[in-house]
């Protein structure tokens, strides 16, 4: 593969990982538990909308077909987006939606930092700029599950529920093929001690679910494109 | 273009941009807050705070306006990432307005740290007594927080 096609296909990956799950996030406004991680869902879906302007603006840039992030986020069917089953997976309850997070701003944030130390300038300046806001995520997710793990036997049944639904979209991160095998050991580090700080143990090892880098997602992506692009469906060209 | 020349336009440019506010803390202006980064040449480099920010938008037409007034409409907008911003960017003096305005300013020098937990002094009665509600707020910048003394509740500005 041509380097310009391996950089258009990361940007495409990166921007469509953090649009999708931006998205998912979005549809807790107004519906958390409670004011403040209401707020806290809402800011962590936008940073990672921003990140995916800019990553969606570069590949956009690269694949030199005159479309920008917003022609790439909203004029693209479900077959061309290249994000990690991981994100699209339904939010479910509280624990199901900390649980998703938990396992992929983790993930996010060392392939961040391993991105801001790129070569290539474009890409390792989105990367410098969202590791700071992904360790907020992290944080944010890992503090969830110690609570909700170590918490009332029904927050804890549902933490474990939560867990078992994601887990088997983790293998996919990690794929040799198509992921990022080499960040697998600091990942599960990571992992482990948090879930012995909430008093949980490891979900089952499950059969990997793979696909979505090559555009063979779930049922679910076509459902929330169909909420995402509507207006752009329904008024093509549409401004604000 | 003589040096003298260049110096008086990116000072030009600084002092017009300091007359004008962040729309979301509109205490500060966007040279206090470190948004305004570098004049080159005819060109304005300017970074946004967090990549998500809906302000960025909002800053950056605030900016073309007071440009426009003052005659610069020649002048260029060039939005960089590299380096990313930080908290150590905000003025001295920007610190002041934020503490004045009831939020509690980053300490210089602690973004690098920005996750550790440091004691954060009450805007209102400079108490050290206080805890963090919550870690995002109204704005992606901010945190909420109590005073344990006097039993206000404050915005802290994120170390970033």
């Amino acid at each position: 593969m041509a380097e310009e096609n391996i950089l258009l296909h990361h940007a495409l990956r990166l921007g469509d990982d953090a649009l999708i799950l931006g998205q998912r996030l979005s549809e807790w406004c107004g519906h958390a538990p409670m004011l403040e991680v209401d707020l806290a869902l809402a800011n962590i879906g936008l940073d990672l909308l921003g990140q995916a302007t800019h990553f969606l603006n570069l590949a956009g840039e690269i694949d030199g077909k005159d479309r920008n992030a917003d022609a790439l986020a909203f004029h693209r069917d479900v077959l061309d987006f290249r994000n990690c089953l991981l994100v699209e997976q339904p939010n479910g309850d509280f624990a199901q939606t900390i649980a998703r997070q938990f396992l992929f701003s983790n993930w996010q944030e060392l392939l961040m930092r391993e991105i801001a130390a790129a070569p290539e300038p474009r890409l390792s300046a989105i990367g410098a700029k969202a590791v700071k806001e992904i360790a907020y995520h992290a944080k944010f997710a890992s503090e969830w599950v110690v609570r909700l793990g170590d918490g009332t036997e029904e927050s804890r049944t549902r933490m474990i529920a939560g867990l078992d639904w994601m887990w088997r979209f983790v293998d996919e991160l990690f794929d040799p093929k198509d992921g990022t095998p080499s960040l697998r050991p600091e990942w599960d580090g990571r992992i482990a001690r948090t879930m012995a700080e909430a008093n949980l143990e490891m979900p089952k090892p499950r059969r990997g679910a793979v696909g979505g880098r090559a555009g063979h997602h779930s049922e679910h992506l076509g459902h929330l494109l169909t909420e995402m692009q509507f207006l752009q469906r329904a008024y093509p060209g549409a401004k604000w | 273009m003589s040096a003298i020349a260049e110096l008086s336009l990116k000072d030009r440019i600084f002092e017009i941009l300091s007359q004008v506010p962040d729309p979301e803390i509109p205490c500060i202006s966007v040279v206090d807050l470190g948004i305004v980064r570098d004049v080159r040449g005819q060109t304005l480099v300017i970074t946004p705070t967090y990549t998500g920010c809906p302000a960025t938008i909002a800053i950056e037409h605030d900016i073309r306006a007071a440009l426009t007034r003052a005659g610069l409409s020649h002048i260029k907008i060039e939005t960089t990432l590299s380096p990313p911003w930080t908290t150590d960017w905000i003025s001295d003096e920007g610190r002041a307005k934020l503490r004045d305005y009831g939020i509690a300013p980053p300490k210089k020098g602690a973004a690098k740290h920005s996750l550790r937990e440091t004691p954060t002094e009450c805007p209102r009665c400079g108490s050290l007594h206080t805890e963090e509600i919550s870690r995002f707020g109204s704005t992606p910048c901010k945190a909420l927080h109590r005073c344990l003394d006097c039993r206000e509740p404050f915005d802290r500005f994120k170390c970033h």
